[in-house]
């Protein structure tokens, strides 16, 4: 695919003047998946004939000159955490490995009716938790740009599946850093709008108060067109926001002149890779260098990030997995002495170690006698985050900090718990306050892996980090390079 | 250890999972140590602070209560492991 377009804004400028077709970039497309996922292993399911169905009638329409949006006949895969009609949908997890969903997502409605093609259903960790997509059910996906390396998680399955060329764009979604670390580490775009940006309805939900849906793409131009068909308040999401979607792409220009940019001084502490740090500190230089201020800030909660996240999401999640007990869909292990016993050994032979481990914590910290010490403490301490932003953000513009403290590591190598959550300190933050957040690419490793710069904005303010983060890619050589895969 | 096994045995029972015997004794020193971790909270000094439950402020959404098209039993029906007629189908719960 050397000459074929690879960005979706180049992909619908080529299908606009007929310099190339909707459906022989889905049959490229579902090619290159055949040849190369079974290496690369991000696709749990690959949809096909909805696809190339999806392609034709893009094609028609391009033909008569009505595509239905900029992402009109674009390849798009989407994390198994989203609910599609008709298609299983698994969320990485055995206890749904046959549960095929009766309506679609919101997202997923809206991409369909933007004309996207639905190439299929990427792997994860299990219920989202994760980092590395090692905690799926079923199984491993590899770093495109390392085979012997995760993705990242828990969308690992749609960062690799965009990093390796096998989707030109795709979604996943964020809770703790779950798409703007695989973006990191697998050298693309992963953008997590403001809390309620996009819909979470009929997305298999995790840890409701922290859930985002949020797009990968190749560059910024994309990440915001994928912004702009998903975004917008949905009824059937009482979390969902009004204000209206503005035109995303249309306020990309402009620079960063005049900005005020801060860098948390905690973001840059012990546990950060130099390597990592020496890029993003270079990056932070670029965006001086084209105009912005920068300035120190501090943000003293950061340390408590992790902590407050693990109490908050296991929480939340104790309550939302709840549902899983053999009656209404999913796995059920049959033969038990009485519905309880039935309940207890579904739950026990469908859940995997992780999200057992984080269902006993979340009961844990709710349970008679707990609930002050932990979750009543971890509500507090999100409201010291929140006020530490606020203050930050009374001073500048943006944030500029490391997405993860180091780069992709190898499939095995975090196999304690904590060292695995301590992979999302410098997302979390993000995700606890509900600020929009991005991670472009901006350097890579000696060894040659991607390494990630992240950008938090104000609530609502996508298109003041969007511009910048636009400015920095257009001013860096790192945008669109990808691995040799084939 | 912070955590006894009847601890984890309890919370077991509260979270409705049937772990094994070498389960617990895992889950026992891994939340041993993810508990440790996160006490480093309770020592943060938090009087006086509000508790912030969702990243941005919320308020109950209401809508006219009307009836609107929903699923039909049958797509409602479609991934029950065990149903009869028009029920879902579970082990018994009332003695004779």
């Amino acid at each position: 695919m050397a000459d074929t377009p690879r960005t979706i804004h180049e992909l619908s400028a080529a299908f606009t003047k007929g310099a190339a077709s909707p459906v022989a970039v889905a049959e490229a497309y579902l090619a290159r998946i055949g040849a190369l996922d079974e290496r690369v292993g991000a696709f749990l399911t690959v949809t096909r004939d909805a696809a190339l169905a999806a392609a034709r009638a893009s094609e028609a329409r391009y033909r008569a000159g009505a595509p239905l949006s900029p992402i009109d006949g674009a390849p798009i895969a989407l994390k198994d955490v989203f609910c599609t009609a008709g298609v299983r949908t698994t969320c990485g997890s055995k206890i749904l490995e046959h549960f095929v969903p009766p309506y679609d997502a919101t997202m997923v409605d809206r991409l369909r009716r933007a004309g996207a093609v639905i190439l299929g259903k990427t792997n994860m960790d299990e219920f989202a938790m994760g980092s590395s997509t090692e905690h799926s059910g079923f199984q491993l996906t590899r770093n495109p740009w390392d085979l012997t390396r995760v993705p990242g998680g828990s969308s690992g399955g749609s960062a690799a599946a965009v990093a390796g060329g096998l989707a030109a764009g795709s979604f996943g979604t964020d809770t703790g850093g779950s798409v703007r670390q695989p973006a990191a580490f697998c050298g693309i775009v992963g953008f997590k709008p403001t809390y309620g940006r996009i819909s979470r309805y009929g997305l298999i939900a995790f840890a409701s108060s922290l859930d985002h849906v949020a797009p990968f793409a190749l560059d910024i131009v994309d990440a915001a067109l994928l912004l702009g068909v998903t975004a917008g308040h949905d009824p059937l999401d009482a979390t969902s926001v009004a204000a209206p979607v503005p035109d995303y792409v249309a306020r990309l220009a402009g620079g960063v002149s005049g900005l005020r940019i801060g860098v948390p001084d905690e973001y840059f502490g012990t546990g950060l890779d130099p390597e990592v740090e020496r890029s993003v500190r270079a990056a932070i230089d670029v965006l001086r260098d084209l105009g912005a201020t920068v300035e120190r800030v501090s943000l003293p909660s950061t340390e408590y990030g992790v902590a407050t996240y693990y109490i908050v999401a296991p929480a939340e999640a104790s309550s939302n997995l709840a549902r899983y007990d053999g009656v209404k869909y999913g796995l059920r292990v049959p033969g038990g002495r009485d519905l309880i016993d039935m309940v207890s050994r579904t739950r026990a032979a469908g859940f995997g170690a992780e999200v057992k481990r984080r269902i006993m914590l979340g009961t844990y910290a709710l349970s008679t006698g707990y609930y002050d010490a932990y979750y009543g403490q971890a509500q507090k301490v999100r409201t010291l985050v929140r006020r530490e932003f606020e203050a930050a953000f009374a001073r500048v513009d943006l944030l500029a900090a490391p997405t993860t403290p180091g780069v992709a590591f190898k499939h095995g190598e975090k196999a304690d718990p904590l060292a695995m959550y301590m992979n999302d300190v410098y997302t979390i933050p993000a995700s606890m306050t509900g600020l929009p957040a991005v991670s472009v690419p901006c350097g890579f490793s000696a060894s040659g892996l991607p390494i990630g710069l992240q950008l938090i904005g104000r609530a609502l303010d996508e298109p003041t980090l969007l511009r910048a983060a636009h400015a920095y890619e257009q001013a860096t050589p790192w945008r669109g390079r990808v691995p040799e895969l084939a | 250890m912070t955590i006894s096994r009847q601890d984890v045995e309890h919370v077991a029972r509260l979270a409705r999972l049937a772990l094994s015997e070498s389960e617990t004794a895992r889950m026992r020193e891994q939340l041993d140590g993810i508990l440790a971790y996160i006490d480093t909270l309770r020592a943060l000094d938090t009087a006086g602070v509000e508790p912030t439950s969702h990243a941005v402020p919320q308020v109950n959404v209401m809508r006219d209560d009307e009836q609107r098209p929903c699923l039909s039993q049958e797509a409602a029906l479609a991934n029950a492991p065990d149903r009869s007629d028009v029920f879902f189908r579970v082990p018994r719960i009332i003695e004779d």
